[in-house]
């Protein structure tokens, strides 16, 4: 028995029982592994899948600003990274309202612009070392400060798109229906709530854990839960366990291969990706083998 | 055709102001180019009208404007009769067909005035949606996904939308496109249905052999109001073809419109009759 238990013991387990840094890690993947894969799901379904991406620019010159404010504080670059995200996606929104443009076309002009700003704020104010290390955080850095904030927006953001997912999923579906309703939340609102959920959840991501990450485990999963379901449940679900499996064994291969952990974890989704794209029922395996078909 | 008649400037039934929906002066344009000019006119309470015309005509547009799901012009006024529950059929384009919601939410929607976006779908709302789901004959589709059903029956499935959604204003775009003749036959009867009950229907349609036998109002567009009353009134070879007159691709050098009801300083049956004279 207890040659069994040890190996696994010490493969599976040890990491995170000896070393905090390895806990706070493991939380703060879980945590947005909750909350960030269901809104990837969202947006590959709103065909915005390269969104996220974008948004994660858009946020340099209010972590810059941040950063120039305070230095390396994490609240004061979060807070600057949440205000200028929202600030892009609500200017796009606006400018998508009000004029001809499509809300993608406004935002990809936004955010180029918006980068634009981070870059130059960043480089005329601090070397090209920090910026790295915005760019590219670290899961093993967590710290208890920044696990809370990582728990913190977790927590709320699943709550909030709880409340918003009726008015959210069928606004997706039918956007002319629900804005020929008179009363009630005006249509748009569902849409920027849940672009400043998305900014929310990447900011808090990628303070903690880098961008590659925070969009990483937001998109990955979510790309492949959809081949794996034909409803939004079950794919919501799917994106966050396909997210969380990915997490601990990102973390753990780290941990006993010495790999950077982000990137592991996301060779991991990506990894889980592969799979989909084999083996599950909108995959290419299922189309190969099954040649038979009902009478009706 | 000698001189053209002069162009209504109202719908026929009037009944004393008691209209379901007010045009005045209505110009919706798209690139300072009218794509509806100077319509006025009312759609009296309980009447169910056909909007025809040719192609770009401002069809879909007028129904838009009437759901203010697009900015009219200044001057322009659109006025519906208040506390109106209104539902709108849009060309089904418009909606997201590979989303994964199945049948029965889809029609739940619906309801949406009622649950809103936290309140609860009750039995009784369950029950209403699988009525209509029955009165157009999808019955045991309930947990198919939208995606899987075919032009006809997703159409079929959005008119249970609207049986659900009970409203005394209905707007219909082209619901019969991509319908088998079956179908179309089972929803005029269902349109016709909505008439009897007093609910305010207006539907653009293409069908001319259709509007006559179940559209007793007819309002004939060609981006002007050309006619608009009863229908076998309406539809006269004249006035088809005048509306057949209209020119479909913009004019880049026509003059500011300035004048309620006149192109250019010239008034709206000057240019038709020089047009027709052109095209003769």
């Amino acid at each position: 028995m207890d040659t069994l238990f040890t190996p696994v013991w010490d493969a599976l387990f040890a990491p995170f029982a000896e070393f905090a840094f390895m806990r706070r890690a493991l939380v703060a993947t879980l945590a947005l592994s909750l909350s960030a894969a269901p809104l990837g799901v969202f947006l590959t379904l709103r065909r915005m899948s390269l969104l996220g991406d974008a948004l994660s620019h858009a946020v340099l010159p209010g972590v810059a600003i941040g950063f120039m404010v305070s230095g390396l504080s994490l609240t004061a670059m979060a807070l600057g990274g949440v205000l200028a995200g929202m600030l892009v996606a609500g200017i796009a929104g606006a400018v998508s309202r009000f004029t001809a443009l499509k809300e993608d076309a406004s935002l990809a002009a936004i955010y180029l612009v918006a980068l634009a700003l981070g870059v130059t704020l960043i480089s005329r104010h601090g070397t090209q070392l920090d910026l790295l290390h915005i760019l590219f955080g670290s899961a093993l850095g967590v710290d208890p400060s920044g696990l809370l904030l990582v728990a913190g927006v977790a927590s709320s953001s699943v709550l909030l798109l709880a409340l918003m997912y009726r008015g959210l999923v069928l606004e997706t579906f039918d956007p002319v229906f629900m804005r020929a309703h008179r009363k009630g939340v005006p249509s748009w609102l569902w849409q920027q709530g849940f672009l400043m959920l998305v900014v929310l959840n990447l900011v808090a991501g990628f303070q903690t854990l880098g961008t590659l990450m925070a969009v990483g485990l937001m998109m990955l999963p979510a790309v492949s839960a959809r081949l794996w379901h034909d409803t939004l449940p079950a794919q919501l679900v799917n994106a966050a366990a396909q997210a969380a499996t990915a997490g601990v064994a990102g973390l753990l291969l780290s941990y006993h291969f010495d790999t950077p952990s982000g990137p592991t974890i996301i060779g991991c989704a990506g990894a889980l990706y592969a799979g989909a794209l084999l083996f599950a029922p909108g995959g290419w395996l299922p189309r190969w083998w099954v040649h038979t078909h009902r009478v009706a | 055709m000698n001189t053209p008649s002069p162009i209504p400037t109202e719908g026929a039934e009037t009944e004393g102001g008691d209209a379901a929906i007010t045009l005045q002066n209505l110009t919706v344009s798209y690139r300072q180019h009218p794509a509806l000019h100077h319509i006025s006119g009312r759609f009296a309470w309980g009447s169910l009208t056909a909007v025809i015309g040719p192609n770009g005509a401002g069809k879909s547009t007028l129904l838009k404007s009437m759901a203010a799901l697009v900015p009219v012009d200044r001057n322009s006024r659109v006025m519906l009769a208040p506390d109106l529950r209104m539902a709108y059929l849009p060309q089904h384009s418009e909606l997201d067909r590979s989303f994964p919601l199945d049948v029965c939410d889809c029609v739940l929607m619906g309801l949406w005035e009622q649950t809103g976006a936290w309140g609860c779908a009750s039995t009784a709302m369950l029950m209403r949606v699988d009525a209509a789901l029955h009165t157009v004959g999808l019955q045991g589709f309930e947990r198919r996904p939208v995606g899987t059903l075919s032009s006809g029956q997703l159409q079929r499935a959005l008119f249970a939308r609207l049986l659900v959604q009970d409203a005394q204003l209905i707007f219909l775009d082209e619901p019969f496109n991509a319908v088998d003749s079956k179908t179309t036959a089972g929803l005029l009867t269902l349109v016709q249905q909505w008439h009897r009950q007093g609910r305010t229907v207006v539907a653009v349609l293409h069908d001319d052999a259709q509007v006559r036998a179940h559209f007793p109002q007819t309002l004939l567009l060609a981006r002007e109001c050309i006619a608009w009353g009863a229908t076998d009134q309406v539809l006269t070879e004249a006035n088809l073809q005048r509306a057949r007159a209209m020119a479909e691709a913009w004019d880049e050098t026509a003059a500011m419109c300035d004048v309620d009801g006149e192109i250019n300083g010239q008034a709206f049956d000057t240019l038709l009759a020089q047009r027709l004279a052109a095209t003769a």
